[in-house]
């Protein structure tokens, strides 16, 4: 690409995507100070953030097709050969059916659809990704030392595909949240969770305008973070959507437990943030720059992170072995900077970047912010705390990736098979239908971090993008089922609502069909591969990897048993839902009774969703979706590595990833199928009753139902010894520092006592004794003033003529 | 000049006897007199035959206006303290005794 079309192309992309980010922004400012306090029944705060997401999600869509055909890329090339190779057979079926809504889908479709026969899909993986990059500086912050603070922007097939996939879905939620936060329209809103001395309920002013103003403000976070062009920026917007999610938990302010689930979240990100910190630190004192990669031909001689850390084909290269080992550092020549890296610093800094990820992305450990979360409004869970916040620690770390030695990518695979099996189990015994999807996001959150992990790059982003849709279609449904029921979230309560609320109810099937990955087995079009909605298409890819990674390196084998067994266990918990909250007799006529479907406003949002939710990942692997992302796959990934890190870990390539595919499709489907059953026999056809099952294991049960204990360890590891080293603090406070104040304040009591009878005794007395002695002088002198003049008269004769006398006597010659 | 020494002695001892004895003001007031004049009649003395020369009528003359001046005072005094107890009796002055 020429310097002139480069400049040309990214000033045009920038200032789409700056447009569509810096919008809700605009929106924010509007609601929060518009004066909408004064009119509690305006939706005009409402249409405001609706039009402005939704212009964003125009402009991203333009800024994609710019996008697409500035990188010259044919996003309908893709084939069937993954599948048809293996599994051929029928591939006829529904041709005519996937065509019409291929057409349908194709928002760029100047684009030709001839099928390719051969696997073109890894002409554009095996390319250097950063030919595809756009990036620049907005505003340089300030420059201190060799270190630049900047606003950059960084524009890949990543970015475009999150600013689509992040505008759509909000656009979607936004119009949901008319309708169901239509209740906050009035002046006196009685919130019945809220329990007031006296049987009475709280009342308050509704809070319309300030549900949308956060909603924009949180939009506007979100899109930052993801076209921020280094790291400390996205650090910036990081924070920020922590704090919209923050505000969002805790809208219901006034109920204990929504401010004490605000606070949990937002106390247990900054755990996480804690780490993310040291990674930056760590960053800024070894590399001086946070910018990603500078791929602007015009400053080519200005490296960021990426650049520097791998050379132009991806490799790490290192000196030295063990502790000693250091990574040379790539395009820094005439500066005065560390031309190499210790190993195991690096190493740390991209720790320290994952631990963030582990906060924001709730992972083990710290995941138990999430469940609580789902305190807030349920358009948040679904936007917030589903598709898109909680997904940024899955983008970070794939953004990230490059910087990440292969030690980190086995701690990411761990920590997302842990957290992912963890996710799933308590999945299984939650009633709350929230909840029920909260474990599930858990869940696949960790099934995409443990894709990451495992090096499959693209799986995980392919399922951070899929699961976005289905899993906000399935929030917002349930959303819907908790207003029609009016507020009622007990899955226990509910049953027999596919009469009441139809659209709700298959929509939801659809997001749980994409969940579970379910697919019709052995049918695979020429086009399109396997008839499957985008969740079978993800999963399997995540699959594969693992199954690829374990066999390259059969002492993590359970790295692939554990996503395997959990996809089964997510058909189950997932179809148990379904099953529970649509089917089977009415538990509570109360709330069967009043049940409704939802309006209009908050029906057509999950038809849009359920769309995507099945045709988005359409062609799989070699579908528009990776192609457009898959782009922007760092380099080294598509090759793997064998014996790569001090800890000789092989990662798998796309070529190995691709041959175990259809094997590890088929199990998984083998056990979403089994999963699905297991589910049906349970909840649907009564052929096993749940409760007997219940009470034969009671003890696992507790322990799920008490989320593996892990509020209870945290309990005992935190707050518990905070408490005990807080008592021995007011103890030592009590006893050693206020005894010490004390001492010295009886002791200075002492004194002073003292020192009173000194006074008293010494100086009072002296000058008491002087006053007195003076005093009885005086009265004796008192005695002889009678006021008798004649003796005063006599005394002055008698006195003159003694002195007289006296003068005689003793000067007698003169 | 013995004789006016001896003259204005006796004088003097009259006055000085007069001031001790009395219990009248006025009385009182009249001893204080004699003593003044026995004074007068020494000055005038030693004027006359002594080294005193001029000053010593110089010195009588102002004796007797202050004699004057402080009969005056004194005599307003009494009659004040009369008006105010009806009585001229020294003793009975006794108010800013305590």
């Amino acid at each position: 690409m020429s310097p002139e079309i480069y400049s040309e192309v990214g000033s045009l992309l920038k200032w789409l995507l700056t447009a569509a980010w810096l919008l809700p922004l605009l929106g924010f400012l509007v609601e929060i100070f518009g004066g909408y306090w004064a009119d509690r029944k305006s939706k005009v705060p409402a249409y405001l953030a609706v039009g402005c997401i939704a212009t964003g999600f125009l402009l991203s869509l333009i800024a994609l097709g710019t996008w697409v055909d500035a990188a010259d890329m044919n996003l309908w090339a893709f084939e069937s050969a993954g599948h048809s190779a293996e599994h051929g057979e029928g591939a006829e079926h529904g041709d005519d059916h996937e065509h019409a809504t291929v057409a349908e889908h194709d928002h760029a479709d100047a684009h030709d659809e001839e099928h390719h026969e051969h696997a073109s899909a890894d002409e554009h993986h095996g390319n250097d990704p950063l030919k595809t990059a756009f990036s620049g500086t907005f505003y340089r912050l300030g420059k201190f030392g060799r270190l630049d603070v900047t606003l950059d922007w960084y524009i890949d097939g990543l970015t475009v595909a999150m600013f689509a996939m992040v505008t759509l879905i909000a656009s979607c939620i936004h119009i949901f949240a008319i309708g169901y936060m239509s209740d906050e329209l009035t002046e006196h809103y009685e919130d019945h969770f809220v329990h007031l001395p006296g049987g009475r309920h709280f009342h308050r002013p509704g809070r319309f305008y300030r549900f949308f103003a956060y909603l924009s403000l949180f939009c506007f976070s979100m899109l930052g973070l993801v076209l921020a062009g280094n790291i400390f920026q996205v650090f910036i917007f990081w924070e920020l959507v922590g704090v919209c999610s923050y505000l969002l938990i805790g809208f219901y302010v006034e109920r204990h437990s929504a401010s004490t689930a605000a606070n949990k979240a937002f106390i247990m990100n900054r755990v996480g943030d804690f780490g993310f910190l040291i990674g930056l630190m760590v960053i800024w004192t070894w590399f001086g720059v946070f910018q990603f990669a500078n791929t602007d031909p015009a400053h080519a001689d200005q490296a960021g992170l990426f650049q520097m850390v791998r050379t132009h084909d991806g490799t790490l290269v290192t000196e030295g072995e063990g502790m000693e080992k250091t990574v040379s550092l790539q395009h820094i020549e005439g500066e005065a900077r560390p031309s190499s890296i210790p190993y195991w610093l690096l190493t740390v800094a991209g720790l320290g970047i994952f631990a963030g990820c582990i906060g924001k992305s709730a992972q083990f450990p710290l995941q138990t912010w999430l469940p609580d979360a789902m305190e807030g409004p349920t358009p948040v869970s679904a936007l917030v705390h589903s598709a898109t916040m909680v997904a940024a620690g899955v983008y970070l770390a794939a953004r990230f990736y490059p910087m990440f030695t292969p030690e980190v990518l086995l701690v990411i695979a761990y920590v997302g098979c842990i957290t992912l099996f963890i996710g799933a189990t308590i999945a299984l015994v939650v009633t709350d239908i929230k909840r029920v999807l909260a474990y599930s996001t858990i869940s696949q959150l960790g099934y995409m971090m443990l894709a990451l992990g495992v090096g499959g790059w693209i799986a995980g982003l392919f399922h951070l993008i899929t699961h976005a849709f289905f899993k906000s279609l399935m929030f917002l449904c349930s959303g819907s089922v908790i207003h029609g029921c009016h507020h009622e979230q007990e899955m226990t309560k509910m049953g027999g609502l596919y009469k009441k609320m139809p659209i709700t109810c298959w929509t939801m099937f659809v997001g749980v069909v994409a969940i579970c990955g379910l697919a019709i087995p052995f049918v695979t079009l020429p086009a399109i591969g396997a008839v499957a909605f985008s969740g079978f298409h993800s999963k399997d890819a995540i699959i594969a990897s693992a199954l690829t990674f374990s066999s390259l390196n059969p002492v993590h084998s359970l790295l692939f048993y554990v996503p395997l067994i959990t996809a089964g266990i997510t058909a189950f918990y997932m179809f148990r839902m379904w099953f529970m909250t649509f089917f089977g007799k009415p538990k509570d006529h109360h709330v069967y009774d009043h049940a409704h479907e939802s309006p209009t406003v908050m029906t057509a949002p999950l038809l849009i969703l359920s769309f995507f939710a099945i045709f988005v990942a359409v062609g799989g692997e070699a579908g528009p979706l990776v192609t457009l992302y898959g782009a922007a796959e760092p380099a080294h990934v598509a090759m793997g590595a064998t014996d790569a890190g001090n800890i000789g870990l092989n990662l798998p390539s796309h070529e190995q990833i691709h041959n175990f595919h259809a094997q590890a499709g088929m199990a998984a489907l083998l056990v979403a199928f089994a999963g699905t059953l297991l589910a049906y026999l349970f909840y649907a056809s009564g052929a096993v009753d749940p409760g007997t099952v219940k009470r034969q294991f009671e003890s696992v049960h507790e322990f799920l139902v008490d989320k593996w204990r892990f509020d209870v360890l945290y309990d005992w590891m935190w707050q518990r010894p905070v408490h005990v080293v807080a008592s021995w603090c007011t103890a030592f406070d009590k006893y050693v520092l206020d005894g010490l104040i004390h001492g010295s304040a009886s002791s200075v009591v002492k004194i002073a006592q003292w020192d009173r009878k000194f006074d008293e005794a010494v100086v009072d007395r002296s000058v008491n004794v002087l006053g007195e002695v003076t005093m009885s002088v005086a009265n004796w002198f008192r005695g002889l003033q009678t006021g008798q003049l004649r003796q005063y008269v006599m005394l002055i004769a008698v006195s003159v003529v003694s002195l007289f006398v006296l003068v005689f006597i003793f000067f007698p010659g003169q | 000049m013995n004789a006016y020494l001896a003259v204005a002695a006796v004088l003097f001892v009259c006055g000085v006897m007069c001031m001790a004895t009395k219990r009248n003001g006025i009385g009182v007031l009249m001893g204080v007199e004699l003593v003044l004049n026995g004074a007068n009649i020494n000055f005038v003395a030693f004027s006359k035959y002594g080294l005193l020369g001029l000053d010593g009528q110089i010195f009588s003359l102002f004796v007797i206006v202050l004699a004057a001046a402080e009969a005056a005072v004194a005599l307003a005094i009494a009659l004040n303290f009369y008006n105010n107890h009806l009585t001229i009796d020294v003793d009975q002055a006794s108010e800013l005794k305590n």
